[in-house]
């Protein structure tokens, strides 16, 4: 049979058309089941081989943090979750502010509630120093637009970064109203102290932000900040079993959360003193 | 018949070769952006996208205006357009290729540019951007360069050539309502959280992209045999003046909403900057009324007739449009969405020369582009005539 330059040309586009609507449909169709293999895929990249099994991924499991604001004041000017969160994660000390890269830091509460502020607070608590961080929104705007699925929510609630996917659009940048990602504006290496050989250290142009210590929970530890609190100050625990410690404390404290306005539904809550 | 832009007068070799060497400049400052990363340019970590973005929002207008001179055309069988229909097309196809520069040259990691197609995300309105605007670039090159090889041939373009154009009108619409979607649907952003973005875009594209495409008949005029005729301009202009005055009106939406209801949310604190200043803090003050002035001033030079009418007064009308539009979306729009930032502080951004150079060059590659397929069509013109 002879193949005409019509037919080959026919041919030639039919297959350029299934290359070019194949990997949109693919994407519609996979879905929950291409969350869990991403899922997989990040759990396998953080554990190697002697994997724990871990209770993430299942769904009875929803991590979430509490700040005991009374508990945090009590020891003034305490970095020590801050500083363990550098170690763990080797965050760059970039002395630029405008490039700085930021897990956990401190905001004056004015800040870190707008909404909260009115003229009359007293003045000290408008200064107050306030713990910011990821919230692992339930409802995460960052996922939602991310155009890779380089940021995404594992089942357990946490929010995500795959740091070798990410193109660096910054798209969750705009879309986060928390301030809570960084962007490696430079090589992030020759400003971290002291690299920690067990995580990964980034390179200039990706996105990253807080992993609530996803390593650490994956392998039945609590988060780095957590642990190193001297006061106490922060609980993490699992917000769908009633008995755990920081339902105990959402019960018996008045909470608060930032923005909670914005449909983001935040897991860090902060309990007012 | 691209052979066609290989034959030129020195003029023509001479400003060719100015954007040449403008596009190099560019690209040696990309290098340089790619070796060191973005922190060469004025970006940080408040405002994390700047003059690349803005430009990219700016010319996503541009491309969609083609639209109104492809759809009085064909819908309406506008004649006056005919000899124009495709000038508006190849204009949108540069400034799609423009688009997509300023996008690249955002990106921190270009490298991995194609893992949007290869883990396509149809919750990313920036996936559904990247669907549409190539789309569109096909779309009318496509339809552009067939309509003119028809001509040149002088037979009827192919009757699908008809059913592309028919499906690149709505496709046009498209491109700047999910443009504006970008930014439109962004929690905490309450500048640009407004159900209005995509209208308003709208309607400063049909009067930026008009606009520009009145000049470059004028200069098409000015330096070749093609006329785009009388009427076309006058038709071209009224839409300039209908777009500009909407957009007007829009603007004027927007500050009502935000400073009569007071409500905070509705960015106030964000047109307070861009108008007033906030904080001591006031780099667009100056902008923003050189806006506010141009764009009245377009606005009464196109609506009183004997100044629509006038060459030079059409002229002047049309420049202070489209440099009014593009501070208002080119500038203000983007910066202004990351001010005051989540933690109600103002960050100010101002670009760095290199980032400017990089705008330059990527400017100056769509003018080359435009440069060439408009060479190739007057070529066509001139020769049929």
């Amino acid at each position: 049979m002879r193949t005409t330059r019509r037919d080959f040309l026919k041919i030639g586009g039919v297959c350029g058309l299934v290359f070019l609507v194949f990997p949109t449909v693919k994407g519609l169709a996979a879905g929950e089941g291409q969350e869990s293999l991403i899922r997989k895929l990040a759990m396998m990249g953080q554990e190697g081989s002697s994997s724990v099994p871990s209770r993430a991924g299942t769904r009875e499991i929803k991590w979430g943090l509490l700040v005991d604001m009374e508990k945090c004041w009590s020891r003034v000017d305490c970095v020590e979750c801050i500083l363990a969160c550098r170690r763990e994660h080797n965050i760059p000390d970039i002395p630029t502010p405008k490039e700085e890269i930021k897990w956990i830091w401190k905001e004056p509460f004015a800040n870190a509630f707008p909404e909260q502020e009115h003229e009359y607070l007293p003045e000290a608590l408008g200064e107050k120093p306030v713990v910011v961080l990821c919230n692992h929104c339930d409802n995460p705007a960052c996922v939602r637009v991310c155009p890779t699925k380089a940021t995404y929510k594992r089942a357990d609630g946490i929010v995500m970064m795959d740091y070798h996917r990410c193109i660096g659009c910054r798209y969750c940048m705009a879309a986060c109203p928390y301030g809570a990602r960084s962007f490696n504006f430079r090589d992030p290496r020759p400003f971290i102290k002291e690299t920690n050989p067990s995580f990964p250290t980034r390179e200039k142009g990706v996105v990253e932000k807080c992993n609530l210590c996803v390593e650490r929970i994956d392998a039945g530890l609590r988060p780095a900040c957590v642990e190193a609190c001297p006061a106490g100050a922060l609980i993490f625990g699992n917000l769908e079993d009633p008995d755990s410690e920081i339902r105990e404390k959402l019960r018996s404290f008045l909470t608060i959360q930032r923005k909670s306005e914005l449909g983001t539904r935040p897991k860090v809550y902060y309990a007012l003193p | 018949m691209l052979v066609k832009a290989l034959k030129g007068s020195p003029r023509y070799w001479s400003w060719m070769i100015s954007l040449l060497m403008l596009m190099g400049v560019g690209f040696i400052c990309y290098l340089w952006q790619l070796n060191q990363g973005l922190t060469i340019t004025g970006l940080n970590r408040d405002v994390s996208w700047g003059l690349y973005i803005g430009q990219f929002t700016f010319l996503v207008g541009v491309a969609a205006s083609a639209v109104m001179v492809v759809l009085p055309y064909y819908l309406h069988n506008v004649k006056a357009f005919g000899r124009i229909t495709i000038l508006g097309e190849f204009l949108a196809v540069s400034a799609i290729v423009m688009c997509l520069l300023f996008v690249i040259v955002d990106l921190g990691k270009p490298m991995r540019l194609f893992n949007v197609l290869l883990y396509p995300t149809p919750n990313s309105i920036l996936f559904w951007d990247m669907v549409v605007l190539n789309g569109y670039l096909l779309l009318n090159l496509i339809i552009g360069w067939n309509v003119l090889e028809a001509e040149y041939k002088e037979v009827s373009p192919p009757k699908w050539v008809k059913i592309l154009t028919y499906i690149s009108i709505p496709w046009a619409i498209s491109i700047h309502t999910v443009t504006a979607f970008l930014y439109a649907g962004l929690p905490g952003r309450h500048y640009w959280l407004t159900a209005l973005m995509a209208a308003r875009f709208l309607a400063s594209a049909f009067a930026s992209g008009p606009a520009l495409l009145i000049i470059l008949c004028f200069i098409l005029k000015k330096f070749s045999r093609f006329d785009p005729g009388k009427e076309a301009i006058e038709k071209l202009s009224a839409i300039v003046a209908y777009a500009m005055i909407i957009t007007a009106f829009f603007v004027g939406l927007e500050l009502f909403t935000a400073f009569y209801s007071q409500v905070p949310a509705h960015g106030t604190y964000t047109l307070m900057y861009l108008f007033a200043g906030l904080e001591g803090h006031g780099k667009l003050v100056p902008f923003m009324w050189v806006f506010v002035v141009l764009a009245a001033l377009a606005i009464v030079l196109l609506v009183i007739p004997g100044t629509r009418q006038k060459e030079s007064t059409l002229l002047l009308a049309c420049g202070a449009t489209f440099i009014s539009l593009w501070i208002e979306k080119g500038l203000a729009l983007v910066i202004a969405g990351f001010i005051p930032n989540p933690l109600e502080r103002v960050t100010e951004y101002a670009p760095t020369l290199p980032e400017a150079l990089i705008t330059l060059g990527v400017w100056a590659t769509g003018l080359f582009m435009l440069t060439i397929l408009y060479k190739i069509v007057i070529s066509v013109k001139e020769e049929i005539a």
